[in-house]
């Protein structure tokens, strides 16, 4: 006779069975049984303070870890919490579970105490969601859910269960196969088009490959590289690609797009053939896609057919895992027997754009403090040894800018959605999915003020990440385009530059608090929070408010115009 | 320029608000669609009439929801498509004769008579019930519903398959 159990142990129970170390959630009414079987398994629960920081916990832990990252929430307000990271995670398709509390069937539809039409909201922001109506379904939804959410394009799932079918018994059983008939996503490159790509390869000679975030996601990184290698080609890495490909390796020119450097810009421009994996012709890398890229063929190979076309018509489209097509375009190399041509003229061109047009900026040491400087000094502090992890804005796109990534799963940020408030909870998700990893989000002011409470769940749960505050006291990125676009009509961006008193609210959450005000007070306050391994360390960095990122491609604007400076704009 | 597509899925609840939740976020306009159950009972297909040029992509997305299973694009004139609508004609006594002896040539059927009204049931293609339409039009075309297009290939013909993989 099968197993009696209630649908809450048997929900519990299919996660120990994922492998499921831990889940960040916020309990509530209708989840209320959930919570007690996880009282005696191994599974670590994190309480978060609110369930958004619940779930970009989990899309941190799964950036970190490469696991599915697991959120609980309750019904309503729990679930309604729960959309913007579970669309943050579809945009950067990460593979995320969320559970969420329901009322009772009977009282669905009925406007019942904390009832949301949780399956509705979530259904376009999820790869898939389910709402459970009978409790021998738990073991196969939760299943094809962590199924769903890592294979394929990886991405947020959302399994719905009412309060009585997680309180009623069940039969216990192990999940059979899975049963989705619509649901084959291709592995393997169809070899036509591999073969016909790397003709396309050969004959190039100004080629680029466009790394997108898929190249993470798939674990293909070494696969790049060797990929890279063989066809002698440059390698611009997106903003959800930094560290597919070492940024000390000779063949990195760095991040495309509105805020990329005018080398990885003007590659693309001047290419004949850009060799895109796992990206998706986003609006920040392509600008004005009319321009786009004007004189290159294009390869897209991307696991997700709809991507392919869907902004520009490839002339190689190849559906895969980016892992299985970067072996089979090595393979195929490597059968040719060819020597990948040098390509000199290319690479001297580059060269010359990268000497004439670094990234650059210009601390003075008794002025205020430059954000680059901050971040190039954790960068060096840590020996680059860290998981960074980023809000939305100009902090974000200076840490991208000028950390130098090594290693795959070393940044974390909101690129698709740009959710500000991001970094807090991500930094906590991904350290306690990699405890031995110095986590160090880099947050401005105007994000960490969004979502700094669960600095609380870091320091009760022993979680201590590191947090540097680039104070500029406005949102920085807002006042930039104010500056830029609007005559410097400073609309709604003052911050204020004394409260809160950033130091005394660490403090106040557990954390240790610390301050640096000028240059020279960087890397000592740097040093002291690298010192703590016990608590989480928020140092605020009181940085220059009128300091820009550029480049900078204005929006809609043509990638062929790169602007470097305000003196461009004039 | 209107294109017919075949669209099954699994016979799930919610699969239908999936479809259209699709269509109406990637901003893809549905000009009909048709629901209905299969020979196979764990399938249902849909027909759903789109406007615009973007075939390829509203394939692909289609595809894209875990409970599409197959999809096809029918090719001008490679299926029978029939559309079904109920309408109610203004018919006082002394026009009926005309107008039932009228609706006869498209083979619409009476199937409700109250006052000076009739309604017919007619069928066909959507040519023909515009025909109809335009036909009945002088007399007071009073109210009409239609069940959407339905469509299956014509036996032998050349199926356009979605050449996208599925």
């Amino acid at each position: 006779m099968a197993e009696r159990l209630s649908g809450a142990q048997a929900l519990i129970r299919s996660l120990e069975n994922e492998g499921v170390e831990v889940v960040f959630g916020v309990p509530g009414g209708a989840i209320l049984p959930a919570y007690d079987p996880i009282l005696d398994s191994p599974i670590r629960h994190v309480l978060a303070r609110h369930e958004q920081g619940a779930g970009h916990m989990a899309s941190g832990y799964a950036h970190a870890t490469g696991r599915v990252g697991v959120c609980i929430a309750t019904s309503g307000p729990g679930a309604t919490n729960l959309i913007t990271p579970l669309q943050d995670a579809h945009m950067d398709s990460s593979p995320v579970v969320a559970i969420t509390g329901q009322v009772a069937t009977h009282a669905i539809g009925n406007d019942a105490f904390q009832e949301a039409h949780t399956w509705g909201i979530s259904m376009p922001c999820t790869k898939h969601n389910y709402l459970v109506t009978d409790g021998n379904d738990i073991p196969d939804v939760i299943r094809e859910a962590f199924h769903l959410a890592s294979t394929g394009r990886p991405g947020p799932v959302l399994v719905d269960l009412p309060k009585n079918i997680l309180a009623a018994e069940m039969d216990w059983h192990r999940p059979g196969q899975s049963h989705l008939p619509g649901y084959k996503p291709s592995i393997k490159g169809h070899p036509l088009q591999v073969r016909a790509a790397m003709d396309l390869i050969s004959d190039s000679e100004r080629p680029v490959i466009y790394a997108g975030g898929g190249i993470i996601r798939a674990d293909a990184t070494d696969e790049l590289r060797q990929f890279a290698e063989r066809v002698n080609a440059p390698v611009v890495t997106t903003l959800m690609a930094r560290g597919a490909i070492p940024d000390s390796h000779e063949l990195t020119l760095g991040m495309p797009g509105m805020h990329g450097n005018y080398t990885a810009i003007t590659s693309m421009q001047r290419a004949d053939l850009l060799v895109a994996i796992g990206a998706r012709f986003d609006d920040r890398v392509t600008g004005d896609p009319g321009t786009f890229a004007p004189l290159a063929k294009i390869i897209h190979a991307d696991v997700d057919p709809a991507e392919i076309g869907k902004v520009r018509t490839p002339d190689v489209p190849i559906v895969g895992d980016a892992k299985a097509i970067l072996n089979q375009l090595i393979a195929e190399f490597d059968k040719r027997g060819a020597v990948a041509a040098p390509r000199r003229q290319w690479f001297d061109t580059i060269r010359a754009w990268q000497a004439e047009h670094p990234l650059a900026y210009d601390q003075d040491a008794d002025g205020p403090i430059k954000q680059q400087y901050v971040i190039e000094e954790i960068n060096r502090l840590t020996g680059g040894d860290a998981i960074v992890v980023a809000g939305v804005g100009q902090h974000q796109m200076w840490a991208s800018q000028f950390w130098k990534f090594e290693r795959p799963r070393t940044w974390i940020n909101s690129g698709g959605l740009g959710t500000m408030g991001y970094a807090v909870p991500a930094a906590v998700g991904a350290k306690a999915g990699m405890p031995d990893e110095i986590v160090f989000a880099i947050d401005g002011d105007g994000c960490f003020q969004m979502t700094l409470q669960e600095l609380i769940t870091a320091a009760v749960e022993k979680i201590p990440v590191k947090i540097a505050v680039m104070n500029n006291t406005n949102l920085g990125m807002v006042r930039q385009w104010q500056k830029l676009f609007y005559g410097e009509r400073y609309s709604a961006i003052d911050l204020t530059d004394h409260t809160p008193d950033y130091v005394k609210l660490a403090e106040a959450m557990g954390c240790v608090g610390l301050r640096a005000e000028t240059p020279a007070e960087v890397a000592p306050a740097i040093e002291k929070a690298l010192a703590v391994d016990d608590q989480p360390v928020v140092v605020e960095f009181k940085c220059d408010p009128e300091e820009m990122v550029f480049p900078m491609i204005p929006a809609g604007g043509s990638n062929d115009n790169v602007v470097l400076g305000p003196e461009d704009l004039a | 320029m209107n294109h017919i597509i075949s669209v099954l899925v699994e016979n799930k609840p919610g699969v239908l608000a999936r479809v259209s939740s699709m269509f109406a976020r990637r901003g893809f306009n549905i000009h009909s669609l048709a629901v209905g159950p299969t020979v196979d009972p764990t399938l249902s297909r849909m027909t759903v009439v789109v406007d615009g040029p973007e075939m390829e992509q509203i394939i692909k997305q289609l595809y894209k929801l875990v409970n599409t299973v197959k999809v096809t694009e029918h090719a001008p004139g490679a299926a029978i498509e029939r559309e079904i609508m109920l309408v109610r004609i203004s018919a006082p006594a002394e026009q009926r004769p005309q107008i039932v002896e009228a609706a006869a040539l498209f083979e619409a059927k009476p199937t409700d008579m109250s006052g000076d009204e009739i309604m017919f049931e007619v069928s066909g293609t959507p040519d023909r019930l515009r025909t109809f339409l335009e036909m009945m039009h002088p007399y007071g075309v009073i109210d009409l519903v239609k069940s959407g297009r339905i469509a299956l290939p014509k036996s032998g013909a050349r199926r356009q398959r979605a050449k996208v993989a599925s």
